[in-house]
């Protein structure tokens, strides 16, 4: 069997870990450390630490066992969590993950700032637990009486920690090689199966006493603190004494004080990773002679993710986007059926036309769930923000709360993937440039504290996400000086939508300084582009003083599209149905045209561009009469336009499909989808559609092209 | 009949190949038969805005989309007409299904490699580049084109060219 095949299964199960363990990490309550959750955090790294172990990831495992080793001692209340510890918990978080996608891309994780890490997490050690460092016995067996005193299921997941946990070097207890390890109250049953065990480990010299305390001495290379590990399974630690004693004949060495316990202190964890390879095998060793206990043990975290597993299956996303083009596929078919089923007599056909209704429901229904199957919550993208901003406002000096809202509104995978760099984005900025600092919040008569509120939710087919802070808002002059300065076309007159798109220009930064969180201009024309880019568009509306808010919409899914099925000619097409504002039947009377052949087309007192669909697609037999076609108005990249079709077919839900799978990319058309008569339908691209009309218009006239961009920054 | 003898042939002959042979107005042409994956009626075919004329369009092939090429037109054949004979020939080149609109399929041939004469340097709509030579079979002569090379050449424009 090869053990790589598991790796890939391994690394999403411990990147899934570390989500989980940075969201507990961030939920502490530092004062009062919830248990659940320290539990939670630990066993998070205890499971990543075994399955490094089994896959050979050594300095990973080393990691993960520095860390619970410290995670478990504030488990205990041994180390009191301070947040500069919670801190560092996060940092060695960062730290696994990255180990993680060094082990993934087949790398060996980057060695110094594993030793950075590892001195790091000693020194914590040192420094909260350094009294119990220091003398080995009285120290340890604190933890290990809290060990046993916890509850039941605790103690067991430990019973099955402790043996790959401990990986100490006991310099003492090496040098000397002898042993004396005494059994207190210990029933002659386990008594044998103890003594079969230690002489596994090395050669018993002697052995006597009874059943209140039995001695063996043991000549042994194996470190004290891996023998407690070998015998806690079948003991309690409290029943457990061992001695490290001089070897006769050898000068005595400086021999440590009896340590009674197994729990290991912090600093010493820092072993090699060949060190820790005997430590490793022997609890395996011990296993088959210790069954009875050792067993249940083990099962415990086993059942827990089987009980996982059941509840979820990992399916490649190519199986998932398969059943969903069958799924169009069945939808498509059914509705051809149904065109052909309308036509019968309904009386005479009466049950086929029942079944075709059947059929259609449940063809609806299987599609909706299949569509739910790539929708993921927005808690998904959401939780990753707690960490950003935490680590923002400790860097920036700023006290912020975040708040999010809507976290179970789904959204489709690939697109929550996708939005997950601009939102950062966004909330970057609120955080640098929205929010102010805590004493300018207090002058202008705000609470220290900044709010920043992420929310999402659906709006007809889309999806609503909203960054808002409640900081100083855009400031209007200082953005349109700066436009000013880069050289774009700006007037004082423009309204404050169309200025605050100004920030959205390449290059644009309004702020003083450059910090390293934001400030360098470049991204918020990346973020617009990409939101474009996912089919979204995204405002801005803010108030002076009283915050900004930054709207991202974007499509619930991409693979179904809601169209407005058009007519122009005797060829039908899809406009997305989020970029068509209203359409009407445009008079004479509202037509200008202007320079010659462009036509404006006024509405409301907007000068909207009209754009004939059968001039750009050169489609024969149009409507030629603009006033005897329907003018659909269109929204793209904050552009609005009227577009000029022959008519208004109706309004459906259409599968995406690509059209460059086999053809090309073809301008103004985005993709492609099949009707219900079995036949071909081009999805229109209207950010395209416009660009081809200004290329076209201004290909031939340049001096046209400024005249129309000036209209552009009038109107 | 002779397909009998014709897979005797094939038989012994390792060098021969399986060709489709369809007409193109009079003439006749081949492609190699693993390239088709099927043959279709011509139907239902939406077309595309602003691309060359012997591109037709697309079309519905089982919910994948793809794209219809008249030989006849890339020919410069005289009579282009769509009638109950047209056909689409669907190939499959280069991870790509294209249809290719010919006047008929007439047989699969098998053609043994001396039976291949190579194609002259000539040709002006149908660049010797794309012919993979021509067959000939009595006193028929078989154009063997080399359908994947015609159908992601630049001038085809099915294709979009990663140099550009």
């Amino acid at each position: 069997m090869d053990i790589t095949e598991f790796y890939e299964t391994f690394f999403e199960e411990a990147e899934e870990l570390l989500g989980d363990m940075e969201r507990h990490l961030l939920e502490l309550d530092v004062d009062e450390p919830d248990p659940e959750q320290l539990n939670a955090i630990f066993r998070a790294a205890h499971s990543i630490k075994g399955g490094a172990g089994t896959f050979g990831f050594s300095v990973l495992q080393e990691t993960t066992h520095m860390l619970e080793n410290l995670l478990d001692n504030a488990r205990q209340g041994e180390l009191k969590l301070r947040t500069d510890i919670v801190d560092l918990f996060l940092e060695t978080k960062d730290m696994l993950h990255d180990q993680l996608d060094a082990y993934r891309n087949g790398a060996e994780p980057d060695p110094e700032a594993y030793a950075r890490i590892c001195q790091t997490l000693k020194q914590l050690a040192l420094e909260e637990l350094g009294h119990s460092v220091g003398s080995d016995s009285e120290a340890d067996a604190a933890p290990a009486a809290g060990d046993a005193g916890d509850e039941t299921s605790s103690a067991q997941q430990d019973a099955a920690a402790t043996p790959d946990t401990e990986q100490p070097v006991d310099e003492a207890a090496e040098d000397s090689g002898w042993l004396k390890v005494a059994l207190l109250n210990v029933s002659d049953k386990d008594r044998e199966l103890l003594v079969e065990e230690l002489g596994n480990l090395g050669t018993i010299n002697e052995q006597h006493g009874d059943a209140s305390r039995y001695e063996v001495v043991l000549e042994s290379a194996t470190s004290r603190d891996d023998i407690e590990a070998v015998m806690c399974f079948i003991v309690e630690p409290e029943q457990l004494s061992i001695t490290a004693i001089p070897a006769p004949g050898s000068a005595e060495t400086s021999a440590a004080p009896a340590a009674d316990m197994p729990e290991p202190p912090a600093e010493d964890t820092a072993s090699q990773p060949r060190e820790d390879k005997p430590a490793e095998k022997q609890p395996a060793e011990s296993a088959p002679a210790t069954p009875g206990k050792a067993e249940p043990a083990n099962k415990k975290p086993a059942k827990k993710k089987a009980g996982a597993e059941s509840a979820t299956i990992r399916v490649p996303v190519e199986k998932v986007d398969q059943i969903i083009n069958l799924v169009g596929e069945l939808i498509i078919t059914q509705s051809m059926l149904e065109q052909t089923a309308s036509e019968l007599d309904a009386v005479a056909h009466g049950p086929l036309v029942n079944g075709m209704n059947l059929l259609q429901r449940n063809a609806r229904d299987l599609q909706e769930s299949v569509m739910s199957i790539r929708m993921v919550p927005m808690d998904y993208v959401f939780s990753r923000f707690p960490r950003l901003v935490r680590d923002l406002t400790g860097k920036l000096g700023k006290d912020i709360e975040l708040v999010t809202e809507g976290q179970s509104t789904e959204l489709d995978k690939s697109l929550t993937e996708r939005i997950i760099d601009p939102l950062t984005h966004l909330v970057r900025n609120s955080l640098d440039h929205g929010i102010e600092m805590p004493d300018a919040r207090e002058a202008v008569g705000k609470p220290r504290t900044g709010k920043l509120t992420l929310s999402a939710q659906h709006q007809g087919g889309n999806i609503l996400i909203e960054v808002k802070d409640d900081g100083g808002g855009l400031n209007r002059d200082k953005i349109l000086a700066k436009a000013a300065h880069n050289g774009l076309a700006v007037s004082d007159s423009m309204s404050d939508d169309e200025v605050w798109q100004l920030i959205f220009a390449p290059g644009f930064s309004t702020a003083d300084q450059v910090s390293d969180v934001s400030g360098r201009g470049v991204g918020m024309d990346v973020v617009k582009r990409n939101i474009q880019a996912m089919g979204g568009h995204v405002e801005i509306q803010s108030w002076p003083g009283e915050g900004t808010t930054t709207r991202v919409v974007l499509p619930l899914t991409l693979a179904i599209l809601d169209g407005m099925s058009i007519k122009s000619g005797q060829e039908v097409f899809i406009l997305p149905l989020s970029a068509v504002l209203e359409s009407l039947q445009p008079s004479h009377d509202d037509i200008y045209s202007m320079a010659g052949d462009d036509k404006l087309l006024k509405v409301r007192d907007e000068y909207l561009p009209l754009i004939a669909l059968h001039d750009i697609l050169h489609i024969q037999g149009a409507e030629r009469d603009p006033t005897c076609c329907i003018a659909v108005i269109l929204q793209a990249e904050g552009r609005r336009y009227a577009l000029l079709v022959d008519d208004l077919v109706g309004q459906q839900q259409v599968v995406v499909k690509n059209l460059e799978t086999n053809y090309r990319k073809v301008p103004g058309i985005s993709a492609a989808t099949i009707l219900g008569d079995g036949s071909v339908a081009l999805i229109l691209d209207v950010a395209d559609v416009n660009r081809l009309h200004r290329q076209r218009s201004s290909a031939p006239k340049h001096a046209e092209n400024t005249v129309s961009r000036q209209e552009d920054v009038v109107s | 009949m002779s397909d009998m003898t014709q897979a005797a042939e094939a038989a012994i002959d390792t060098q021969s190949q399986e060709y489709l042979v369809f007409s193109l107005g009079s003439e006749e042409y081949a492609v190699d038969i693993l390239k088709v994956q099927e043959i279709r009626g011509y139907e239902n075919v939406t077309r595309i805005a602003n691309a060359p004329d012997f591109i037709k369009g697309v079309t519905n092939l089982r919910g994948v989309i793809v794209p219809i090429v008249d030989l006849r037109i890339k020919f410069n054949l005289d009579k282009v007409e769509y009638e109950g004979q047209t056909v689409v020939i669907v190939v499959n080149v280069a991870d790509r299904i294209v249809g290719i609109v010919v006047d008929g399929v007439s047989d699969v041939m098998t053609l043994s490699s001396d039976q291949i004469k190579p194609a002259p340097e000539f040709g002006v709509t149908l660049s010797a580049d794309f012919l993979s030579g021509l067959g000939s079979l009595e006193d028929r002569m078989l154009v063997i084109v080399d359908i994947e090379k015609l159908l992601t050449s630049e001038e085809m424009a099915l294709v979009e060219q990663q140099t550009k």
